[in-house]
């Protein structure tokens, strides 16, 4: 009988089910992450879905407008299909987004949870080393590093890891600064959990989200920051198509073209956005204790 | 069981806590002695700042210890406190001593269902299955008379109303069998009815179980509600002790009689000031060398201002600490 009512429990939605829920009742977020869903599709199926090949250009078609026939988009300086490229690009411009936030979210998390835990010293060291890095504004950071490391896909993605530590970092030990002095903690404590349980559970549960979402908001920065890179020939080399070296190279063509220019400039826009507007939703869904 | 079975369930002897984090050293609590004995409910009783919560506390040994100095000695049944360490200090607190929080939205984790919450505790200290300590927390709910228990086991902090989750919290702090329950305000933070029903329930708990029970509370009718016995705290030290009867019907120190002058009754009149204590507590990294209720105490004389007052013992158990009362006796 009473093994009987143990396993008769009803299970209540888990924490994560509960934000998702409250995250689809947003739909401004459900659209936004419908778009950025759309874009990483489109990045994955980019050889199937792009009409033409990226890279093969016509030189007698150069420039046209978009709404040219076999051309929906235009084409750009050398001729190539604009939809083309636009739709390849969105995989190195995505990657590129997301990868280095990731590492710097591995790393960052791992800096600013030890920080905030372990507070006295091993904070102070820590936090005071990151702050050099924040001195620095970090555009000119990602440049100053690229440029150091010298231009190619690798070194950008280095360069905007080191940029995006720090950031991160203090989102982790300021936040694990409060839970550790939360009561739950001492609660937890006081029922005789040891330190690695505390942090375990206790600081990890909690800190992880709110990191995580802050990272999914610097995706956006990201992309914007890797474009700058790959449009002073830091990041991606031509003829590989990315967004901001497109725009990068279709700069010349603004006075004739001011269109045809502003497309890769559009999907940056549309992509960052459509980030920034998930992570909000995504923040709000999560802000359930209260 | 163990050869301190007729021994008080908690023993503290001049207890002495100072804050060394700041500027100046803050004596928290001062030369402070309780005995509790089995089944028996003591009330600290005091405003903020008094040092009843840092009493409380000392019992599970939770301040920071680099920066709090504790002096005296704490024992709970028998075992000395301030002697554990590492993973005997962690098998004490919550089986030895375990502690009902002020407020449970706070003291519960958030992003864990109550009942995973229960459970990690049991399985922290009993050596059993998983299922088995689900079972005990659901038994825990049940005694803790938590409507549909099989359910709220599941629930999440957030979902729960406020006097349900204190009632989790007296579920996860009693899972264990905790030889003494220490009470941090575990009212205070409640609507006002729901208060009650948590009183009415630890004193039903604390009858059936036989519980002993440390019960920190800033409200007079609060620890008359539930204690045996009260000890008044000014300024980190007890000033007055006694059985519940005594203190409230005859208090002796002139704090104590002015806590019980300033509580408002259901007859006054309305449009009448209450009375209030002048002045405010002292600041206790700075406490006058005298007793440290003369600066606002009615009665205080000239010696009050130098010497620190003896405790005078008045009758049987009831104690307190002023020189009025040894010139009295």
């Amino acid at each position: 009988m009473r093994a009987a009512t143990a396993e008769a429990f009803v299970r209540s939605p888990g924490y994560w089910v509960t934000v998702l829920r409250r995250f689809a009742r947003d739909p401004v977020a459900v659209g936004a992450a419908m778009v950025v869903l759309g874009l990483i599709l489109m990045a994955v199926f980019a050889p199937w879905l792009a009409p033409q090949d990226p890279l093969q250009g016509m030189t007698l078609k150069r420039l046209r407008p978009p709404g040219t026939d076999g051309h929906p988009l235009g084409t750009d300086e050398l001729g190539r299909d604009m939809l083309s490229r636009l739709i390849h690009g969105a995989r190195i411009s995505l990657f590129m987004g997301i990868v280095p936030v990731f590492t710097a979210l591995v790393a960052g998390a791992a800096i600013g949870i030890v920080a905030g835990y372990a507070g006295g010293w091993t904070n102070t060291v820590l936090m005071r080393t990151m702050d050099v890095f924040f001195a620095f504004p970090s555009v000119l950071l990602a440049v100053a590093l690229a440029g150091a490391l010298g231009p190619g896909i690798l070194n950008s993605i280095i360069a905007l890891t080191l940029v995006f530590v720090p950031p991160i970092a203090r989102v982790a030990e300021s936040v694990t600064t409060g839970v550790r002095s939360r009561d739950y903690v001492e609660a937890a404590k006081a029922s005789g959990a040891g330190a690695l349980t505390i942090i375990r559970k206790h600081v990890l549960g909690n800190v992880l989200g709110p990191i995580f979402v802050y990272a999914m908001s610097l995706i956006a920065v990201c992309m914007i920051l890797a474009s700058g890179l790959s449009f002073l020939g830091l990041g991606v080399k031509p003829p590989m198509p990315d967004w901001g070296l497109m725009l990068n190279t279709l700069r010349t063509a603004i006075y004739t073209q001011p269109l045809l220019c502003a497309l890769p400039g559009v999907m940056i826009f549309i992509t960052s956005i459509s980030f920034n507007i998930m992570t909000d939703g995504l923040r709000s869904a999560m802000d359930i204790k209260a | 069981m163990s050869a301190t079975a007729e021994g008080p369930v908690l023993d503290i002897r001049g207890l002495r806590v100072t804050f060394t984090g700041g500027a100046r050293p803050v004596r928290a609590v001062d030369d402070v002695s309780l005995a509790i004995a089995r089944g028996e409910v003591v009330a600290l009783l005091g405003e903020s700042g008094s040092g009843k919560s840092v009493t409380l506390r000392s019992v599970l040994r939770l301040h920071p210890p680099r920066k709090t100095r504790i002096e005296g000695t704490i024992r709970v049944d028998g075992t000395d406190v301030m002697t554990l360490e590492g993973a005997a200090l962690a098998a004490f607190r919550g089986k030895g001593a375990s502690m009902i929080f002020q407020e449970p939205m706070l003291a519960l984790d958030p992003v864990y269902s109550v009942g995973d919450q229960i459970v990690e505790a049991i399985l922290r200290h009993e050596r059993m299955s998983r299922a088995q300590a689900r079972q005990r927390a659901l038994e825990w709910f049940e005694h803790v008379r938590i409507p549909s228990p099989e359910r709220r086991l599941e629930a999440y902090p957030h979902e729960m109303s406020g006097g349900m989750r204190q009632r989790a919290m007296i579920a996860l702090a009693l899972a264990c069998n905790p030889k003494l329950l220490l009470a941090d305000e575990p009212t205070t933070a409640l609507d006002a009815t729901v208060q009650v029903q948590i009183l009415l329930l630890l004193r039903e708990l604390q009858r059936e179980l036989g519980l002993s029970m440390l019960f920190v509370t800033h409200d007079i009718g609060v620890a008359v509600e539930v204690a045996d016995r009260i000890a008044v705290m000014y300024a980190g030290r007890i000033v007055e002790i006694g059985s519940v009867r005594d203190v409230i019907r005859t208090p002796r120190h002139p704090y104590t009689a002015g806590l019980l002058a300033t509580r408002a009754h259901g007859g006054r009149l309305s449009g009448n000031r209450l009375p209030a204590i002048a002045g405010s507590p002292p600041d206790l990294a700075n406490l006058p060398p005298g007793c440290a209720f003369a600066p606002r105490c009615g009665h205080a004389g000239e010696s009050c201002m130098h010497e620190a007052p003896p405790v005078v013992a008045i009758g049987a158990g009831h104690e307190a600490r002023c020189v009025l009362l040894k010139t009295a006796a």
